[in-house]
């Protein structure tokens, strides 16, 4: 099935909250890549720029104490399950006040406190345990879904289709979402799958499955409540595909040799940002001195992200075998 | 009482699970087929399949399952049918369970058990004999064990499920039906320190799991000829007990080291550089190794046979080392 009626204007509050939620993406990741250009950022940056709608409108349907497992392009995620932005931009800057001390970087937020676990850079690697933490929830009885997202080139993993398959068979709670972006780094879909229609291959598994308009966030939000409603009520995994596009490069370092301009320039046409605006504005929910109000208040929790970020203390060398193994005199201390 | 290194850890598992609920054994076949090595056999009927999971052939997907049930504060006990198949299982053992902790800035903590049968010696060729636990003792972040004897098949499973942070046992596949006597309250053992098997002077014999009996039958056979050799089982492969390696070294100035890996860069070059590097001194002959034959395991027993340390080569070797100088 693929949900294509146009789910109608949200009230006026929960509206303002999506579009606050993605401009809050959209002014740190655009900070982000500023911070990359002054080397204050370095390393690999993936950014979610265009693929807001996604991760907004699927975190509609979760709960706090749902567990979420992301990617290497998870800033928003992160920021949407609760870590601070100043957590956030700390640990890009590598400082010891970031959300994993500082030592993952970009690529590797966590968060145990919202059961935000990463921040994962091998492609597929998450799958199996998003499985795993749905699997502690099924054991202890508790009705707690696991988020995991992960990319189209997740797809031709083989850990995507163990991962379906074991998640399937244990009907784990688990919502898979596959953000499709087209791209697996620089190989476009039709390049790197056989198969195109990717919620058929998790129902291979029998695993229910639908896509979805990532670019509207509204239609995300929809199947992402239908989707997580039927994980928590106990009846197994779903797969929901989102197909997205990223606006800029894979990586800071892409000179993008792969995808013309003018595929790029269609895409920004459906940026969807400026479309829940338009939705918003119809409903005479949105004018202009909101929508600064909502700009400022990003930009404003970015400038402070960033403050924060810049004043806090580098890890000490000392420290670096700190947390290799837990257990006080234990490896840490006998090198 | 009289037991097999089998029923030794399966009296293992079967503590773990009556005395903590987060603890449950996943796995190919550890249920309804009762394990591979017959080593889970009776406690599907006893915990039932809720605690006792058949897993698909997706080894990827159900190790990592248990790091991702471990971070959720489950005590996972994972079986991997044989060492040679945990490679299908690397990346999430080594990408994701190592350094999990350290990469979270202490936050996530993966207390995963990975059991495993390691080693050759049962003619079963070259894709099902490697021995790759010198591999993960490479990793941070992992504790590694080779539980040799009845006792530490008994009471390293208890111990590794202590630890906060995951741990792989190596068994030797052709120590499951080794039998001896264990003592009735046999229980919980250390997994930090190595064990001196048989005190000597002369020469210090440093091995671990499947070659230990080899390596104490060439003591036996050293002793007649007037050699004493200490035998060290290192127990833990990672972190090393260097302290009792170089005692040992410093003990008797002597050092073999017997490792069935294949000797590149291999558990046994790290041992001897630690000996090399910090009793130096000490030391009135070079370190030697016994080690397996750098060839796939061929299948033919009088070839396997050549492959493998055996207890006539490390004598050899002992004997070699104890005359030098």
């Amino acid at each position: 099935m693929t949900s294509t009626d146009p789910p109608a204007a949200p009230s006026r509050e929960h509206g303002q909250a999506l579009l606050a939620d993605m401009l809050r993406i959209r002014r740190f990741e655009e900070r982000c890549a500023a911070l990359y250009g002054e080397g204050k950022i370095r390393g690999f940056l993936h950014l979610y720029v265009g693929e807001e709608a996604v991760a907004v409108g699927v975190f509609q349907a979760l709960r706090p104490e749902d567990a979420v497992v992301a990617t290497y392009r998870e800033h928003g995620h992160a920021l949407l399950k609760g870590v601070s932005a100043g957590a956030v931009m700390a640990e890009m800057f590598g400082k010891a006040t970031g959300c994993s001390r500082g030592r993952g970087g970009s690529m590797h937020l966590f968060d145990a406190a919202t059961r935000f676990y990463g921040g994962n850079a091998i492609v597929g690697a998450g799958l199996p345990q998003a499985v795993g933490l749905a699997l502690a929830d099924h054991l202890r009885g508790e009705r707690r879904v696991t988020a995991c997202f992960f990319g189209d080139g997740a797809v031709a993993e083989g850990e995507f289709h163990e991962s379906m398959n074991l998640a399937s068979l244990w009907r784990l709670p688990v919502l898979f979402v596959c953000e499709n972006n087209r791209y697996a780094m620089g190989t476009a879909i039709e390049r790197h799958q056989a198969q195109l229609d990717l919620p058929l291959k998790a129902r291979g598994y029998a695993v229910p499955a639908e896509s979805v308009d990532g670019m509207d966030v509204l239609a995300v939000e929809a199947a992402a409540r239908r989707a997580a409603g039927q994980v928590r009520s106990g009846q197994g995994p779903f797969f929901l595909e989102a197909r997205t596009y990223r606006f800029r490069a894979h990586s800071a370092y892409d000179p993008e040799l792969y995808r013309n301009k003018e595929e790029v320039e269609a895409w920004k046409q459906r940026d969807p940002i400026p479309a829940l605006a338009a939705v918003l504005r119809a409903a005479g929910h949105l004018d202009d001195a909101l929508l600064a109000r909502l700009e400022g208040a990003a930009d404003r929790e970015v400038d402070e992200a960033v403050r924060f970020a810049e004043a806090s203390p580098w890890e000490p060398v000392e420290d670096l075998l700190r947390d290799l193994v837990a257990a006080p005199g234990g490896e840490g201390g006998r090198p | 009482m009289k037991t097999t290194y089998r029923e030794a850890v399966r009296a293992a598992l079967r503590e773990a699970l009556q005395r903590d609920p987060r603890v449950f054994l996943m796995g190919e076949d550890v249920g309804r087929y009762g394990g591979t090595y017959a080593v889970s056999h009776g406690l599907l009927e006893e915990f039932g399949p809720e605690r006792i999971r058949d897993t698909p052939l997706s080894e990827s997907a159900f190790v990592g399952a248990g790091i991702g049930a471990a971070m959720a504060g489950m005590r996972p006990i994972v079986e991997v049918m044989t060492v040679n198949f945990s490679l299908l299982a690397l990346d999430q053992l080594v990408n994701g369970a190592a350094l999990l902790r350290h990469m979270s800035g202490g936050q996530v903590s993966v207390p995963l058990v990975v059991r495993m049968a390691t080693g050759g010696g049962r003619q079963v060729a070259a894709q099902h004999s490697h021995s790759w636990e010198g591999w993960y003792a490479h990793v941070p972040g992992l504790r590694v064990l080779a539980p040799a004897t009845l006792e530490d098949a008994r009471g390293m499973l208890w111990s590794a499920l202590q630890d906060p942070d995951p741990v792989l046992l190596f068994e030797h596949t052709t120590l499951y039906g080794a039998e001896g006597e264990l003592a009735d309250d046999a229980g919980p053992v250390d997994i930090s320190r190595a064990a001196v098997r048989r005190p000597g002077k002369d020469v210090s014999l440093i091995t671990y799991g499947g070659t230990l009996a080899r390596t104490l039958a060439a003591a036996e056979a050293l002793a007649k000829e007037g050699i004493d050799a200490e035998v060290l089982d290192l127990r833990v492969l990672r972190p090393l007990d260097t302290e009792a390696i170089l005692a040992t070294a410093r003990r008797t100035r002597r050092a073999v080291i017997v490792d069935e890996g294949w000797r590149s860069g291999s558990l046994a070059a790290e041992v001897s550089a630690r000996i090399t590097e910090e009793a130096f001194y000490d030391l009135d002959a070079p370190v030697a190794r016994v080690c397996s034959a750098e060839v796939p395991m061929p299948y033919p027993r009088h070839l396997e046979e050549a492959v493998l340390p055996q207890a006539a080569g490390i004598a050899a070797a002992a004997r070699a080392v104890a005359r030098h100088g």
